[in-house]
């Protein structure tokens, strides 16, 4: 129960941060990235802000032997650049463009009771479970190729 | 046009820092949306179900919470027809699934601990989104 209450409670601030800093508005995020139009580069603070935090934090809490409400740490293990991380981030990408939210930004946006980022998620969800699919599909079609 | 909010936008990248160090500090997790959205569709793992679920309801409670604290609801503009956000939501989820994370888990954790996946990973997302916003706003559009 406490693993709970503490990941809701970090959720919470998690949330007022994104929508504190503007990611969860599709106007500011489009703006950021309208170099050539209404540029606003607002979102460069937020991400330099949460980077210079989680710098110094990871490096504190990572020297620790273990979290203090679970036994250990869960890093990514995998280290190779491969098609299938940058073909996903520039696929994650153009939908960013066309839609101007990202799943950290959309979650917060869904309080907000408007039918925009409820539609987003369906979508992303959809986008999720065809991934799912397909791969499940792969896996039974060339079971030994792994 | 929107504001220029430099120090809003720093504070709210900030608690998002926060929060981030805070997740890996108690649960010892990386805070990555698009990770706990997945986590909660099948098949799903006995025993991470339940924090993923917890963070994303604080997630979504945070406007009211913000609204109890300020006395205001924040304002967002969607310029994205219904089409586009459908669009863009299946390719955001299955660019997601395949590039194993988004803004948060690459751009913020994983660029953290300086992981050379994350960073290729983020360059290219921005690279992307840079590229598309310019096509629909000064190819197509202009």
């Amino acid at each position: 129960m406490t693993r709970i209450i503490s990941a809701f409670a970090i959720g919470l601030v998690f949330g007022i941060g994104i929508l504190v800093s503007g990611m969860a508005n599709p106007a500011k995020v489009l703006n950021f990235f309208d170099i050539a139009g209404t540029w606003d580069p607002s979102l460069a603070f937020v991400m330099g802000g949460a980077l210079i935090v989680t710098a110094i934090g990871f490096r504190l809490v990572l020297s620790r032997s273990h979290p203090l409400l679970a036994g250990g740490f869960s890093l990514p293990t995998k280290r190779d650049i491969d098609v299938r991380l940058l073909g996903g981030a520039a696929i994650f990408g153009v939908g960013w463009g066309i839609a101007g939210f990202c799943p950290g930004g959309v979650v917060p946006a869904l309080g907000l009771g408007r039918p925009e980022p409820a539609i987003f998620v369906a979508a992303l969800v959809a986008g999720m479970l065809i991934v799912r699919l397909i791969e499940t599909a792969r896996t039974r079609a060339a079971p030994s190729a792994g | 046009m929107t504001e220029f909010t430099p120090v809003l936008s720093a504070t709210g990248g900030i608690l998002i820092g926060l929060a981030s160090v805070m997740l890996m500090a108690a649960l010892g997790r990386i805070a990555g949306i698009s990770g706990m959205i997945g986590g909660l569709l099948p098949p799903v793992t006995a025993g991470e179900w339940g924090w993923r679920l917890a963070f994303l309801a604080g997630m979504i409670a945070a406007p009211v919470v913000l609204l109890a604290a300020t006395g205001s609801m924040p304002v967002i503009e969607v310029p994205s027809s219904t089409g586009m956000l459908v669009i863009g939501g299946i390719l955001v989820g299955i660019g997601v699934s395949y590039g194993s994370g988004c803004t948060s888990g690459h751009g913020v954790c994983g660029m953290a601990r300086l992981s050379a996946r994350s960073i290729a990973a983020t360059l290219t997302f921005m690279l992307t989104t840079g590229v598309t916003v310019f096509v629909i706003r000064h190819v197509i559009g202009g």
